[in-house]
């Protein structure tokens, strides 16, 4: 097995996702295959190989530090589920 | 058994500039909430994130003060968690390849390592309201930071705050940042633990955060230590954990966290492509960091042959060194200028919460000043009234001096009238002083001083009211 029910409820929690124990099982499953077949990827020979980050080999690309205008606050708070004193309004997380 | 700390810091430092680290938003402090903010610092889909000039040029100016190597190529990467405080779900951050490593800063004369310094993006401000929810305001999401990173090098509390007070001087005098504690521009976190002296292996650490100045660092990791020492003592254990200041009580508690065991799960930033700091580049930059604190402080104990707590108040500060230095070319005589900064000026400063620059003094006016003590027009007291009067209406001394009449007195016929009048006035003492008790004669010339408003020459007086007794 790549990854174990364990892993999955880890990976889960993480996300902030809750899974039924039978979909539990399902996705295990599932990411087990996925992960299987990335795995072929080791039998390459990489110890000379740099890392990739980026595809596209490009570097430093920068801009001036000029401001720009932001947008208008009712516009930031459009989509907000709730606003309130010029602020988002989330439930309270400690 | 003796225990000691050890002690390693990381602070985070806001880079002063314009816009934002990825995007055109003002970083203005003090706005109304959420008005410096766009689809790029709100994490809105499909925006691009592209990387500031200045503030990689303000991040490799100071690593090179730390002596630092920087890293030719260095990338970003996402450091993901869920809090509201983060509208994309991450940080921009850099993890395995930071901009700058292997580093140092001597303090007091000891070499603290400088792990790293990496770039990152601050993250929004929350406000936990009374009905139970929070509202949160994203201006200061993405202003730009550096973080930096010591070695468990540290070994006192004293020391911690020592490292933080010239790290402190140095990126001022590099300008890369306003240090703003209040504002938040600087913020200090601490890992902590404490072993038997002569063991080389770690114990088990703390972090602490939440200390608002370096004094309640100082403070806050003396708890730490001796709260582990005593937790070890008893038998027990130290938990690796995150701590919280309390400033109120002076005592550090555990955080509540439901996800202690941090996974960041970091991956490659694929939006930002790596940074390349050019040996060009990175020469172009060097020829922008001025001299720093240390050089300072040095040249000062040599050129102008000042003790070293002189040299080290007067180069605290960048502009209030070259307040001094200015002052002296005026009027070269470098302890006595010291003397009055450090004692008169400083003391107004302190007194009126100001910068020596946001000051009407002018070192012309403290060098014409003292001239004018030099030249015997007025007394050294008379000195210490004019100067609060320059930082008032931004006068010249003799200015001042002329409107207020405080030219000294020395002409002896006219010193001679006030002596007659404090002898006539003044019999019992008098009569003590001819008996034989000669420290009368202090109070005495007191007298004269006080009728002349502190105006007659003090020698002169002296030796005048000897003659006349």
């Amino acid at each position: 097995m790549a990854i174990t029910k364990k892993e999955v409820e880890q990976v889960c929690s993480l996300a902030r996702l809750e899974l039924s124990d039978s979909e539990k099982d399902e996705f295990t499953c599932q990411l087990d295959s996925i992960l299987g077949y990335v795995a072929k990827i080791n039998e390459l020979e990489t110890s000379n190989i740099l890392p990739t980050s980026h595809p596209i080999l490009l570097t430093n690309v920068l801009r001036e530090d000029k401001v720009k205008e932001s947008l208008p606050v009712e516009e930031v708070l459009a989509n907000a589920p709730d606003a309130g004193k010029g602020h988002f309004r989330v439930p309270r997380i400690i | 058994m003796d225990y000691e700390a050890v002690i390693g810091l990381e602070t985070h430092v806001q880079l002063k500039t314009n816009s934002k680290i990825f995007c055109g938003c003002s970083t203005n402090f003090g706005v109304s909430p959420n008005s410096q903010t766009c689809p790029v610092c709100l994490g809105f889909p499909g925006v691009l994130p592209v990387l500031n000039k200045k503030v990689v040029e303000l991040a490799v100016k100071l690593t090179l003060a730390l002596n630092c190597r920087i890293t030719p190529n260095c990338k970003f990467h996402r450091k993901n968690y869920f809090y509201p405080d983060l509208p994309k779900a991450y940080q921009i951050s850099q993890y395995d390849e930071p901009l700058a490593i292997d580093g140092y800063l001597d303090v007091e004369a000891v070499k603290i390592g400088i792990t790293r310094v990496h770039l990152e993006e601050d993250a929004g401000k929350l406000i936990h309201t009374q009905e139970g929810d929070s509202l949160v305001d994203y201006n200061r999401c993405g202003m730009p930071l550096i973080e930096i990173v010591t070695e468990p090098d540290l070994k006192t509390p004293h020391q911690a705050y020592e490292y933080l007070t010239d790290l402190k001087s140095i990126l001022e005098y590099l300008e890369v940042s306003d240090c703003n504690m209040e504002e938040g521009s600087l913020r200090c976190d601490a890992n902590v633990s404490i072993r038997p002296v002569g063991q080389v292996e770690l114990g088990t650490k703390t972090e602490v955060k939440n200390m608002n100045s370096f004094k309640a660092v100082e403070r806050a990791l003396s708890y730490e230590i001796e709260r582990q020492i005593k937790v070890v003592q008893q038998g027990g254990q130290i938990n690796q954990e995150t701590r919280l200041w309390d400033e109120k009580k002076e005592i550090t508690i555990p955080m509540r966290s439901k996800e202690e065991a941090h996974d960041y799960r970091y991956f490659p930033e694929p939006d930002l492509v790596p940074l390349e700091v050019s040996q060009e580049w990175t020469e172009e930059i060097k020829t922008g960091i001025p001299e720093l604190p240390q050089a300072k402080r040095q040249r000062f104990i040599e050129g102008y042959e000042l003790p070293s707590y002189d040299a080290e108040v007067l180069t605290a500060n960048k502009s209030l060194a070259n307040f001094f230095e200015n002052t002296t070319k005026f009027y070269p005589k470098p302890k006595m200028v010291s003397n009055w900064i450090m004692t008169e000026v400083l003391g107004y400063l302190a007194e009126a919460n100001l910068d020596i620059s946001q000051s009407k003094l002018t070192p012309t006016h403290l060098a014409e000043m003292l001239e004018l003590i030099d030249s015997g027009t007025i007394s050294g007291k008379i000195g210490k009234e004019v100067l609060p009067e320059i930082f008032k209406t931004g006068k010249s001394p003799a200015e001042i001096i002329q409107e207020k009449g405080l030219v000294q007195i020395t002409d002896g016929d006219e010193i001679v009238k006030v002596i007659e009048q404090v002898i006539t006035e003044n019999p019992k003492a008098v009569e003590e002083y001819k008996t034989g008790k000669k420290e009368t004669l202090g109070f005495l010339v007191g007298q004269v001083m006080k009728l002349t408003k502190g105006k007659a020459n003090p020698q002169i007086t002296n030796k005048l009211l000897q003659e006349r007794l």
